[in-house]
């Protein structure tokens, strides 16, 4: 099995499989049972064949494995460079883990325009990977705006009411601040006649950059506004909310699970890889975003009328957490924030799926529409305690590890970051368990609940993988972690340095 | 070399317990959920007593790793558990206590609907509660400590159709998740100074380096810090000033549930963690001093709303939280094993007082309310004794176990500060008044209830019975509970009467290699000038003795006086105390008080000021309402550049918003 060519062929087949599918699907019959099933081979198969990377990887070897680079247009210097570190490799697998849930969530909510659905979806994906995968800026820049016409086609297309609003403001908002990246990103090949990450990287830190003292800091904005609207940090997240209430399921699990999830990579890849000097410098502003972010999330979250709207917001306030952990730069917050992104990708990705069961039955978020429901539902019910017990970082499950490693690195970086945050571990509670009590709690208050069918196998089986993720990844993270732990200690190298460099001064 | 111990089976098979149960135990009988629920608790119980049995030829202190659990840099956190005589007696404890209530469960719940789902989770309590007391590191324990929170949060709300018993179990959590936010500060201060939560690593590195790790006298310090977010942890944990709110109302839960987690175990968790950390907080006299008054102060506050109290289980949630008081009392002048050994017999008569209140509760057809009670001794003789033997308990009068853990928490106390040994005999005095109240109203005089209420068995709170099952004894009317429910009564009445003759200082002796191999600041805590003090008053102890006693003894004869002798006083004096009466029977109104300082302006802050002003006013309309600055910005960044590639972006900007454009189009037609 591992064998040189296929490790070389691993990424571009792992991010390119969904994409032949989609291709093969453009060519079947209006046959929608038949275009779900094969959606579902091809997602399935997709994530089979991802699991080559964790398994083959080599857990204690910090730099990109798997790599391929071969040139592609010589003119610009584009490469078809690709390769993982366990950073990336991880959100990967997200991907991959979270796509055929997506399609089997949309079965039967999906029942027009169902080919081009999943057309959508599997580009979708195909994207996605490609984010996570490319080591040439430019390749990464291709896909990163790739993923956005089939989101935003998701939301506009099959979305629920105002779906045409929250499109256009969500392609606006992150288009607009991607071009900013885009204009770093053509400084730095313009300077140094190169897309190539890793040469740039290596360039970048032997001071071989001409004009980069006074760049470097426009050019780390660059990025970083890019990365903060994806992620999104506050106050540039009032576009999230809108899109998740739009969207249909599988694009609020796509958007929760992986996409938002571009942002914090980027940050952790691109500001942390190219720019130490300047996230150091800037990390006292970011890090108090991600604070706000942190406690307002939590705070909006607990006041909204639509559980979907709550799941956004609550989003917004697990992912300050993972720039919290980036920003406070040690060993444990980064490997926090890694690992939050992984665990909020299943558990957030579960409560979307939860909320969207609930919507196919009831065509509505509202929570006031529901109570009670652990009476007429209680598998459902108990799919849904579990996870919100995930995400309120209950111990032993996968919410748990992540928040307390970034609170600890933060309190180490500064004991007031560590503070602040850890208040999130009371919002959290507050929120998610005042939403499970008003829907699941209490008699059943609307008759239309009273008869409401609980899951069937095919909702149980999108759910249960969640859920075992959710334990696994709490009792035993280590089998993440210890890929994670030595590509972000390359990642914090410089960083390292930097501090030496002061102490020596 | 010992042969391993296996230690991580005992929280292990009541979590096998509980998964086949929870994810089987619908298809089960209630034979075979109760069997499977008695024997993985039983079979905890067991090892604790075989550990036990040969406890004496172990070296102790042992540590047993299992398995590396985080790690990140040099941060590494295992499970791994710990063996000492502390936590064999919590061990022992937990698993005894545990095992009789789930006995006695069996029965209590016998018509109950989701009797799967209860065992289930009163077998998962056990597994956190064990982790807890046998964890080797502060993460490992504080997995547990979360874990019992969380089943108490299902417990509570186990009856969720009722609002009330929804929203207590959603109050406990969130309580607790306060006091949590404490403890995990604490955690993260312990991470950042010792690069450890490992007990050994941390206690050895504070006593090893005594230079560094000095006791903290001239003012507050590492340790104060540490140890004051510790007793922030404890105090939500085990409903303590000001975070007991959620225990009274925790009392929403089965019984059984009242007497396992909110009596016996789980609300002792903090005196419990408090003990483990001494070596810390022997270091830091301004912590001790905080725990001190703390405890004080909650035995008295709680005692008094206690008094007023008319439901029954209200009244013991409130001396529990008064008698946890007491326990923190000990730790706070540094008697540890007064309040450890507190803390066990504690577990036995609160134990025993809620399973007999159970027991009354289940002979009335579900009445609570003790205005409603009355001469029930002639109908419950065996709950009746059960229950008395555990009220003298409680009372402190000797030779019950109470009396010999109370007497020494306050003798070690009036050691320290004659203000705690004063406040101490007054609430040791309201105890005793408000649990003979409990006593006299329930079990004496004529019956004031409803005859019709008792016909109808379980009608208030078998919410979910399920029709068809036939009941385990036949009845109308008062009656006795059945055998399976007084086994455990009757075990537990004799430990009440029994379980304090060990003896203080035996139990000090046997906990000494606990909490003196560590130990500079028992002593050092204390000014010469005390220490001269205790030399005087040692001869006094029996006079403290006597006081204690007389104590006891006048609560329970203003109790006669008031609700035996002269049942018309108690309407007449609350009368005549009017506003401060009200006062106290609603609590002192904290619920109220912490409704109207934290949820409320929170919950209207974020809807209005946030919500509705930040996000969607400030950002949103400037974002929305200025299209036309939008495009300008968008504009002045495209002539900012120059080139084709550069205009890329552009390019598919637009070609995207087209594309977008007439799929929606054709997408709504």
């Amino acid at each position: 099995m591992n064998s040189p060519t296929l490790d070389s062929a691993i990424l571009t087949l792992v991010t390119f499989i969904p994409m032949a599918g989609a291709l093969l699907l453009l060519l079947f019959p209006r046959r929608d049972r038949d275009i779900r099933i094969f959606a579902l081979v091809v997602s399935v198969l997709t994530f089979g064949v991802s699991l080559h990377l964790p398994v083959y990887f080599e857990r204690a070897r910090a730099g990109f494995q798997y790599e391929i680079n071969t040139p592609w247009i010589p003119t610009p210097n584009i490469h078809y460079h690709m390769g993982v570190d366990g950073i990336s490799m991880w959100l990967v697998v997200l991907t991959t883990f979270l796509t055929p849930l997506c399609v089997l969530i949309s079965w039967k909510s999906i029942h027009e325009r169902v080919k081009e659905f999943f057309i959508l979806l599997l580009i979708m994906e195909t994207a996605l990977i490609g984010v996570f995968v490319s080591l040439d800026l430019f390749l990464f820049y291709f896909f990163w705006e790739a993923t956005l016409i089939p989101m935003a086609l998701l939301i506009g297309i099959y979305g629920h009411e105002r779906r045409v609003y929250a499109a256009i403001k969500f392609f606006m908002f992150t288009m607009i601040a991607s071009v900013f990246m885009l204009a770093a990103i053509l400084w730095l090949y313009a300077k140094l006649g190169t897309f190539d990450f890793v040469a740039i990287q290596t360039a970048i830190r032997n001071g071989q950059v001409d004009g980069w003292v006074g760049a470097a800091p426009w050019l780390f904005l660059g990025f970083f506004v890019a990365f903060a609207v994806k992620v999104p940090l506050f106050p540039v997240h009032t576009w999230l909310p809108d899109a998740h209430v739009e969207a249909p399921t599988a694009g609020s699990v796509l958007l929760a699970g992986v996409l938002l999830k571009m942002g914090t990579y980027g940050m952790l890849r691109f500001n942390l890889g190219l720019f130490p000097d300047q996230s150091r410098s800037n990390a006292p502003w970011i890090v108090t975003l991600a604070l706000i972010g942190i406690i307002y999330g939590a705070l909006v979250a607990m006041v909204q009328p639509n559980m979907k709207k709550l799941i956004a917001y609550s989003s917004i306030s697990h992912l300050g957490f993972v720039v919290l952990g980036i920003f406070s730069f040690t060993q444990a917050g980064l490997d926090g924030a890694m690992f939050v992104m992984l665990a909020h990708g299943v558990s957030t990705g579960a409560l979307f799926m939860l909320a969207g069961i609930l919507h196919e039955r009831r065509h509505t978020f509202e929570i006031t529409e529901f109570g009670g429901l652990a009476t007429p539902m209680p598998v459902y019910a108990t799919f849904f305690s579990f996870i919100v017990l995930a995400s309120v970082g209950l111990p032993l499950l996968n919410g748990f590890v992540g928040e307390f490693l970034v609170l600890s690195g933060a309190f180490r970086a500064r004991e007031v970051y560590g503070i602040l945050g850890a208040t999130g571990v009371i919002w959290s509670a507050c929120y998610l368990l005042w939403m499970y009590q008003r829907v699941f709690f209490g008699k059943v208050t609307h008759d239309v609940n009273r008869t409401l069918p609980d899951l069937d196998m095919r909702e149980r089986l999108a759910l249960w993988p969640t859920a075992v993720a959710a334990l696994v990844m709490g009792v035993a993270p280590l089998l993440w972690l210890n890929a994670i732990d030595p590509a972000v200690q390359n990642a914090l190298a410089p960083f390292a340095q930097l501090a030496s460099k002061v102490v020596g001064q | 070399m010992t042969p391993s111990l296996h230690l991580v089976l005992i929280p292990i098979l009541p979590l096998i317990g509980a998964a086949v149960n929870g994810l089987l135990g619908k298809r089960f009988s209630r034979q075979a959920v109760a069997t499977v629920a008695l024997a993985f608790c039983g079979a905890a119980f067991a090892m604790a007593l075989w550990i036990a049995l040969r406890f004496s030829s172990l070296p102790i202190p042992l540590t047993e790793y299992v398995a590396p659990w985080i790690r990140a840099g040099s941060f590494q956190a295992d499970f791994a558990f710990y063996l000492d005589q502390l936590s064999l007696v919590m061990m022992l404890v937990v698993t005894g206590v545990g095992f009789l209530i789930h006995i006695y469960a069996v029965g209590y719940m016998w018509e109950e609907g989701g009797f799967y789902r209860f065992f289930s989770y009163l077998n998962l309590f056990m597994f956190f509660m064990l982790t807890l007391v046998l964890a080797n590191n502060y993460l490992l324990m504080f997995i547990g400590w979360e874990g019992v929170g969380l089943a108490s949060y299902l417990l509570i709300g186990f009856w969720f159709t009722k609002d009330a018993a929804a929203a207590a179990g959603k109050k406990a959590f969130i309580v607790n998740r306060i006091g949590d936010f404490g403890f995990l500060i604490a955690l993260f201060l312990l991470i950042k100074h010792f690069g450890s939560l490992n007990f050994a690593d941390v206690f050895g590195t504070i006593v090893e380096n005594s230079t560094q790790y000095p006791v903290e006298t001239a003012g507050a310090g590492l340790l104060t810090a540490i140890g004051l977010l510790l007793m922030v942890g404890a105090a939500g944990k085990s409903a303590q000033l000001p975070l007991y709110v959620w225990l009274p109302d925790a009392m929403e839960g089965p019984t059984p549930v009242s007497a396992l987690i909110h009596a016996a175990t789980m609300v002792t968790a903090g005196v419990y963690m408090v003990a483990r950390s001494h070596v810390i907080f022997d270091r830091a006299p301004m912590a001790l001093t905080v725990v001190a008054i703390v405890g004080t102060l909650t035995a008295l506050f709680a005692a008094t709303i206690g008094i007023c109290q008319t439901d029954i289980k209200k009244v013991l949630a409130y001396s529990t939280i008064s008698q946890l008081g007491y326990m923190f009392l000990a730790c706070g002048v540094a008697a540890y094993s007064a309040g450890i050994f507190h803390l066990m017999t504690h577990a036995f008569f609160k134990g025993l007082l809620f399973l007999a209140a159970g027991s009354v509760i289940h002979a009335i057809g579900g009445e609570q309310d003790m205005r409603k009670m009355g001469g029930l001794r002639d109908h419950i003789p065996a709950t009746f004794w059960t229950m008395t033997a555990a009220t003298f308990a409680i009372a402190g009068f000797p030779p019950f176990a109470g009396f010999f853990s109370k007497d020494e928490i306050l003798w070690r106390a009036s050691q320290v500060s004659l203000a705690y040994w004063g406040i101490g005999v007054f609430t040791a005095f309201l105890t005793s008044f408000y649990m003979f109240r409990l006593w006299f109203l329930t079990f004496f005089g004529e019956y004031r209830g409803d005859q019709e209420a008792t016909q109808a068995h379980g009608g208030i709170h078998a919410t979910g019975s399920r029709a068809g099952v036939p009941a385990p004894h036949g009845h109308s009317g008062i009656h006795e509970s059945p055998k399976i429910m007084l086994i455990p009564l009757a075990i537990l009445a004799i430990l009440s009467v029994m379980g304090g003759w060990i003896g203080a200082h035996r139990f000090e002796l046997f906990l000494a290699p606990v909490f003196s191999s560590h130990q500079t600041a028992h002593l050092v805590a204390l000014t010469s000038e005390q220490a001269g003090q205790i030399t005087a008053m040692e001869h006094l102890e029996w006079v403290f003795t006597a006081i204690s006693v007389a104590a006891a003894a006048l609560g329970l004869y203003l109790a006669w006086l008031l609700y035996r002798d002269r049942p018309q006083l108690p309407q007449r004096i609350a009368n005549a105390l009017g506003g401060f009466y009200h006062a106290v029977a609603n609590k002192y109104y904290v619920d109220e008080l912490y409704a109207v300082l934290f949820v409320k302006p929170v919950v209207d802050g974020s809807t209005s000021i946030l919500w509705h002003g930040v996000d969607q006013n400030v950002i949103d309309d400037t974002l929305n309402d200025s299209a036309e600055a939008a495009r300008d910005v968008s504009d002045s960044v495209r002539h900012m550049q120059s080139g084709n590639l550069r205009s890329y972006a552009g390019w598919v900007a637009l070609g995207a918003a087209g594309v977008i454009a007439y799929m929606i189009w054709m997408g709504t037609r």
